[in-house]
């Protein structure tokens, strides 16, 4: 392995690492605000001990997305140093945005949330946490924009004397459409995994018989965001698809192993393939599917990989525009198929759970818990697709991934670093889900317990 | 003003706010060990950082953003040169962070409490070490490109440099628990105060003085003076009992010494060893329309910022009673 494939694997396993936590607090952060909101309005205690409960799960995984946040900053100039010399003037500045606009929003007001329980008005303090969730969300905005940017770049001219991209229209790149359709999905994405979460979590207690009604409430809850979420994340998808189709035709060519252009195509379900040739043996399709998905009806023309790769040799030069079609496919399908898979177990739990009833199998129970692993495995797979279906390209169609790595790391260097961030992920890893099991175990707080959220030893007064 | 220059400013402003704001949490984690001892004073010590350590974080990760958008070849050039030293730094920070959110909620704290303090000692040295090397210059060719290796970087002078924000922040942070406590644990700062004050002054003088005889202006020697003076005053005060006062002394004396490291440099950002070879503020920066675009919005959000922040320290003033029990 070069230097630059080793670039690719630090930065794909630090990058999906760092997203599992992301979503969770993304949607957690949100749900937490609302159990505060339902306890300032209502005064029920029983939200106060939702609150806690949940708020105590979000900060541990808050921690996680924080500490490897910072490793994906650093990376761009770490491992990638002629992307940021080719890029920065651009890609630099949703960056910086997003630390100014929305990462000290997010660390103050979180600091303000789990200390502030009696030095703040409870007004005040509900305003925290709502501060905070929003400036976890307006995070989310400036990094889609900044990737939605090498997905479809917008707003920029290339220097032809410096040869690098300039930015020539920022209002361009914070609207591009392709930020205007990857954030809604990401976002309902999130709040599919933290509904998941959090029904998983109470059907643990539900077959525990342990505070049942509080756990019905916060199940059911939860199972609504999920489905509700979900067909966000589809519509949201669909409409993806749609401008993927016109702006990055290879990755949909590529997701639907469609090797030849086609009108009236078929959505494939299950395909076997010859890449050297370019073509499938096996093909299991729906008819007209994917003509209806990527052009809204059903003669729709659908362009194929080997065509595009014509194409692109006649735009490009020659060279191989392909990305790996058998990732692309089935990361493409994996996705789709796990987010469909949360969403019918949580439409499945709903119905189970209508007008009070409790189902006595525990099986229901357990496909809950384990459900908890689905959407995370389709928001890796999603962003598998999204960043591998763009190769060979870094910014597609002006930077090739191969032109973009540090010239100046050797080998050793950047085998050091993946190897040392994989070891402490994989640590940091079972000593959180370790904690997190903890925390599930010993539960909510007894009833009206004042303090703070955080910790178990008692607090100090300031 | 120049929009590059207001830049090499900004970004000045933003290293100089982690430096003094992480700089004490540093401080506090090097000195866990010494100051902490039963687990009561351990948690005063971790509690007295709690509701801030993450915001002052941000710092660092806003100066590199900064830098990334309005210096791309700065970032470039720094992050891809310094690469083990800042790898170091991130495994020290990543563990520091987990280590500060975790250790409240584990059953057991040695571990933490020992995350807390390498976490901390890493980094106060290696950002010392980093910006030494980053005045006195380092080897880069005509594309910009880093030419040494993790030895070049490990020269004497960076050495001295990184023993010198050690001392200065490990400083901070004493000075920061005389301020955010009481009773004993006050007093036991107090006296660290003194030999870290000490240690702050010879070795920090040491740098800045090689520093000055070196790379530096005749106008940064002021610069020298006001750090010296500072740490001096903040160990006045400290004998004094006056805490508030000695804080915002040695607050001055790290605003001192970033202000000498950045005016050493300009006009570059990056010398290098050939001349030729440096970057500037004027070769490394980003076009004039994304400098204008980043200047409204650092002018619209850094006084939110400052204004929230300052109010979150305001809500948390109160020195922390220790806390009953523990074991």
């Amino acid at each position: 392995m070069d230097v630059l494939d080793l670039s690719r694997w630090q930065f794909g396993i630090t990058t999906v690492y760092h997203f599992l936590f992301v979503p969770l607090t993304i949607g957690l952060s949100i749900i937490v605000a609302g159990f505060q909101t339902a306890w300032h309005r209502t005064g029920k205690p029983a939200y106060l001990r939702l609150t806690k409960f949940w708020g105590k799960l979000f900060l541990i995984n808050f921690a996680m997305g924080v500490v490897t946040g910072i490793v994906q900053e650093f990376q761009f100039g770490m491992n990638w140093s002629d992307y940021s010399r080719f890029v920065g003037d651009v890609f630099g500045a949703p960056l910086a945005m997003e630390g100014l606009m929305a990462f000290f929003l997010e660390s103050t007001f979180l600091g303000l949330w789990i200390f502030g329980w009696d030095k703040l008005s409870p007004r005040l303090h509900l305003a925290t946490i709502w501060v905070a969730a929003i400036g976890t969300n307006l995070s989310a905005y400036f990094i889609l924009a900044a990737n939605s940017w090498m997905q479809h770049p917008v707003g920029y001219r290339l220097n032809p004397v410096t040869g690098r991209a300039e930015l020539t229209d920022i209002w361009a790149v914070l609207t591009n459409s392709t930020t205007l359709v990857t954030f809604p999905h990401v976002i309902f994405g999130a709040f599919v995994t933290a509904g998941a979460f959090v029904a998983g979590v109470s059907a643990w207690h539900l077959l525990r018989k342990k505070d049942v009604e509080l756990f019905r409430v916060s199940a059911r809850m939860a199972m609504t965001v999920t489905l509700v979420a979900s067909i966000g994340v589809a519509l949201s998808g669909h409409w993806q698809a749609q401008i993927m189709t016109e702006q990055q035709p290879m990755k949909m060519a590529a997701a639907e192993a469609l090797w030849e252009d086609e009108t009236s195509a078929g959505f494939s379900l299950f395909a076997v393939g010859d890449v050297e040739n370019g073509r499938n043996h096996i093909n299991l399709q729906i008819p007209y599917g994917l003509s209806l998905l990527s052009t809204n009806t059903l003669d729709g023309h659908v362009e194929g990989v080997n065509d595009i790769q014509a194409r692109y040799e006649a735009a490009y030069g020659p060279g191989d525009y392909k990305p790996v079609v058998g990732i692309a496919y089935w990361s493409f399908r994996l996705m789709i198929g796990f987010g469909m898979l949360a969403a019918l177990l949580a439409l499945a739990g709903l119905w189970a759970t209508r007008r009070g009833r409790l189902p006595d199998n525990p099986w229901f129970h357990r496909l809950a818990i384990l459900g908890i692993g689905l959407p995370f495995l389709a928001n890796s797979m999603g962003w598998i697709f999204t960043e591998m279906g763009r190769q060979p390209w870094t910014v597609f169609g002006i930077m090739r991934t191969a032109a973009a790595v540090s010239p100046g790391v050797d080998v050793t260097e950047v085998a050091i670093t993946l190897v040392g961030f994989t070891l402490v992920y994989a640590v940091l890893a079972v000593v959180e889900i370790r904690l997190l099991l903890k925390f599930i175990r010993i539960g909510p707080d007894a009833e009206g317990e004042p303090g703070r959220p955080t910790d178990t030893v008692p607090a100090l007064s300031y | 003003m120049e929009l590059t220059t207001v830049w090499f400013l900004l970004i000045a402003v933003l290293w100089t706010g982690y430096f003094v704001l992480e700089g004490f949490d540093f401080g506090v984690g090097i000195l866990l060990p010494l100051l902490g001892r039963d687990e009561s004073d351990r948690r005063t010590l971790v509690q007295s950082i709690g509701p801030v350590w993450d915001g002052n974080e941000v710092w660092l990760i806003v100066a590199g953003g900064a830098t990334f958008a309005a210096f791309p070849e700065w970032y470039a050039t720094l992050f891809s040169g310094f690469y083990l030293p800042l790898f170091l730094i991130l495994l020290a920070l990543i563990v520091r962070g987990v280590a500060l959110e975790y250790r409240g909620k584990s059953a057991g704290t040695r571990g933490w409490d020992r995350a807390f303090f390498w976490g901390s000692l890493g980094p106060a040295f290696l950002w010392g070490v980093a910006f030494a090397n980053i005045v006195r210059g380092v080897p880069l060719d005509a594309d910009h490109e880093y030419t040494g290796s993790l030895l070049t970087l490990l020269n004497p002078y960076a050495l001295l440099g990184g023993l010198a924000t050690l001392t200065l922040f490990t400083l901070h942070g004493a000075v920061f628990i005389r301020l955010k406590t009481d009773g004993e644990l006050r007093e036991r700062a107090g006296r660290l105060v003194r030999v870290t004050g000490l240690a702050a002054l010879v070795i920090g003088g040491a740098f800045l003085v090689t520093t000055q005889l070196t790379v530096g202006k005749p106008a940064t020697w002021g610069t020298v003076a006001v750090a010296a003076v500072a740490i001096a005053g903040a160990l006045v005060a400290t004998l004094r009992g006056r805490d508030g006062w000695s804080f915002a002394a040695n607050t001055v004396a790290i605003v001192a010494v970033t202000v000498t490291l950045f005016a050493s440099l300009w006009p570059n950002v990056m010398p290098a060893l050939d001349p030729a070879n440096s970057l500037t503020v004027d070769n490394a920066a980003s076009t004039s329309y994304t400098l204008t675009v980043m200047t409204w919005v650092a002018v619209i959000f850094m006084p939110l910022v400052l204004a929230y922040q300052g109010w979150t320290y305001w809500v948390f003033r109160r020195r922390l009673t220790r806390a009953p029990g523990g074991s």
